[in-house]
């Protein structure tokens, strides 16, 4: 009896002497807090701001313009990046010091988030639990799809990454904003740019959106939705005539994180008003906001 | 006794010789150093760090802040400091001109065009040139491009004059082309992705972080040659002062001394941006600074200005990694925050002397 007590004590020790751990990435970030709420993270990077507990966290600046010895000042033991996080320089000197980083795909695909899961769940020694966080996870985006593809009409969208005063930034091809609204069941209205361009108002009328998708960031910087139609071009388009502009937040929208089957859902509902997308299942790290 | 020699003791006589100048830079430099070794987001105390420096074993932490971060960042920081702020108190001297700074011949410009156009087309580029290590691509256009814009504005500057090759028309001819190249960066600019437009943004904006050793050495060798043509050259720059057909009245060739003066900065800059990207300020401030000490004798000037850019580079880079820590701030921010108050502070005191 006492001997069972001591080996299962001997198991149970590793586990909870946890590996001190810094994420960068707001989707790493999502993902690291989704298999495990209680990860002893002791920093992130300031893309990391879901859940509010990743928010809190200790900032080491932007993913792509880390300093080494700040990340270290954190004494972290295990660095889970994504493939964004840079200069590779620092990510260098980070490991001179003795400090695993583990980088991470970055792709706008489900396959992506569902990879970045058994990843982490792998570097966490959670391997258990990322089966089941992918399991919903796959179920949660092939009941979307369903829902999506049985949809009768395909949008045409645009998406402002930025706008304001000058030209838009609009999302063109290759980019987060653009997988999305395809698995939302839209088109890109701006085909055949690479990346996000500056939008004239001669490209927003040729475009024709039926609807103009945006980041809540966005929307409040520019000051409101008829603020974002007064761009060039913009209230002339069906989109700016009917007033059909969505807003999301830009890491829920845009991160191919945990989350991204209810993101789907969300942008779907939006682009289809009145067509069947049946709910999701609560999930943990996904709650209705 | 050349005339020279006269012309410089008099303008010594004149402003004032400054002579605990250059000793007490030395005393600042050394102190930042140890500021810059000794400050950082990782706590090392003074005592250990004495320890480390003389020998001691360090923990593999300590030995990557030390080595791979602190150390090689002081270095870079000297040597890019040293010749910024060198290379603006010659092109100041040649020009005659307290706002000259080394970009106004085309360094900075042409290094920061060749820089980005490594950068956006930097695949297409790289399958030609498979021999050259990964990241050396990017610095290496850096260092011709600024070379190349200085060159293409020396040639203009000569064909525009007739026989002339004034300072006046090297000025529009840099001018010129700094235009050009902003344009061409421009253009580039509009058609990179997002990716390509942060590491664009990272380039203009100066970093520390990422030169290492080699960056370290590369700025470091470009400094010490501008300073071999240089030092030389204070007196004839001195001369310079009174004006060019003065100067050469003095048996001064000025046409020699503007290529001289014009190569080197041009090496000194581009190695630096090579090295670290563009960091303003401290080429334009650093020399006015140590004139306003040490009054204008080139002989202190130029070796005074090596020692203050060098010494406000280091300072610049221990704030900027300690005072947003853990995160860093640019370093080009923190050279105008710091050095900016204590100029116009020099300024007001200037001032109030002279009433």
């Amino acid at each position: 009896m006492l001997r069972a007590a001591i080996a299962l004590l001997l198991l149970t020790v590793p586990a909870l002497a946890q590996e001190r751990l810094l994420s960068l990435g707001g989707a790493v970030t999502e993902t690291v807090l989704a298999l495990d709420p209680g990860a002893a993270l002791v920093g992130s990077d300031l893309t990391s701001q879901f859940p509010p507990r990743a928010a809190a966290l200790p900032k080491v600046g932007y993913l792509r313009t880390l300093g080494a010895e700040g990340v270290l000042s954190l004494s972290p033991q295990l660095v889970l990046a994504s493939a964004d996080a840079g200069p590779p320089a620092a990510l260098r000197q980070i490991e001179a010091a003795g400090v695993r980083v583990l980088s991470l795909p970055e792709a706008h695909t489900p396959e992506a988030a569902l990879e970045r899961v058994r990843l982490v769940g792998a570097a966490l020694h959670r391997e258990a639990e990322a089966q089941s966080v992918a399991a919903a996870l796959r179920a949660d985006l092939a009941q979307v799809q369903a829902d999506v593809a049985a949809t009768p009409g395909r949008p045409k969208v645009l998406f402002l990454l930025s706008a304001g005063p000058g030209a838009p930034m609009a999302a063109g091809t290759g980019t987060a904003a653009d997988a999305m609204v395809r698995l939302a069941g839209g088109i890109n209205a701006i085909e055949g740019v690479r990346g996000y361009r500056g939008l004239s108002a001669e490209a927003a009328l040729l475009a024709e959106p039926d609807w103009i998708v945006t980041t809540s960031e966005t929307l409040r910087g520019v000051g409101g939705t008829d603020r974002l139609l007064a761009g060039p071009g913009l209230a002339a388009t069906p989109a700016g005539r009917a007033r059909r502009v969505a807003a999301f937040d830009g890491l829920y929208l845009l991160g191919f994180g945990p989350r991204l089957a209810q993101a789907q859902r969300d942008l779907a509902l939006a682009l289809h008003p009145g067509a069947t997308i049946r709910p999701l299942p609560a999930r943990p790290w996904a709650p209705p906001s | 006794m050349t005339a020279q020699a006269a012309t410089a003791r008099r303008i010594a006589l004149a402003m004032g010789s400054g002579r605990l100048l250059l000793p007490g830079l030395l005393v600042l430099l050394t102190v930042a150093l140890l500021v810059e070794l000794l400050l950082g987001a990782v706590v090392i105390p003074p005592g250990r760090m004495l320890e480390l420096l003389t020998g001691a074993a360090p923990t593999q932490r300590e030995a990557a802040v030390l080595w791979q971060i602190r150390l090689p960042r002081g270095a870079l920081a000297i040597a890019i400091g040293a010749a910024l702020g060198l290379a603006g108190a010659a092109q100041q001297g040649l020009f005659r001109n307290p706002l000259a700074d080394p970009a106004l011949i085309g360094v900075s410009s042409g290094a920061a065009l060749a820089a980005v156009t490594a950068i956006v087309l930097g695949e297409r580029i790289g399958t030609w040139l498979v021999f050259l290590p990964a990241g050396a691509l990017v610095p290496l256009f850096a260092f011709g491009g600024g070379l190349a814009a200085t060159l293409l504005a020396l040639r203009l500057s000569r064909a525009a004059g007739p026989g002339g090759e004034g300072t006046g028309s090297l000025l529009l001819a840099g001018i010129a082309v700094n235009a050009v190249c902003a344009a061409g960066t421009g253009l580039l600019i509009t058609v990179s992705d997002d990716r390509q437009l942060r590491d664009i943004i990272f380039w203009t904006m100066g970093s520390l972080a990422t030169g290492g050793w080699y960056g370290a050495a590369g700025a470091g060798i470009g400094a010490v040659l501008a300073l071999a043509v240089l030092l030389p050259a204070a007196r004839a720059l001195d001369a310079l002062l009174l004006g060019e057909q003065e100067a050469a009245y003095l048996g001064i060739r000025v046409d020699r001394l503007r290529l001289m003066v014009v190569i080197a900065t041009a090496l000194a800059v581009g190695a630096t941006v090579a090295a670290a990207g563009v960091i303003g300020f401290v080429g334009l401030v650093v020399p006015h600074l140590v004139r306003l000490i040490g009054g204008p004798r080139h002989g202190l000037v130029l070796p005074g200005a090596a020692l203050l850019g060098a010494a406000l580079l280091l300072l610049s880079d221990a704030a900027s990694r300690v005072l947003a820590a853990p995160a860093e701030l640019p370093i080009g921010l923190v050279t105008s925050a710091l050095g900016g108050p204590f100029f116009i502070a020099l300024l007001l005191r200037r001032g109030r002397g002279a009433a």
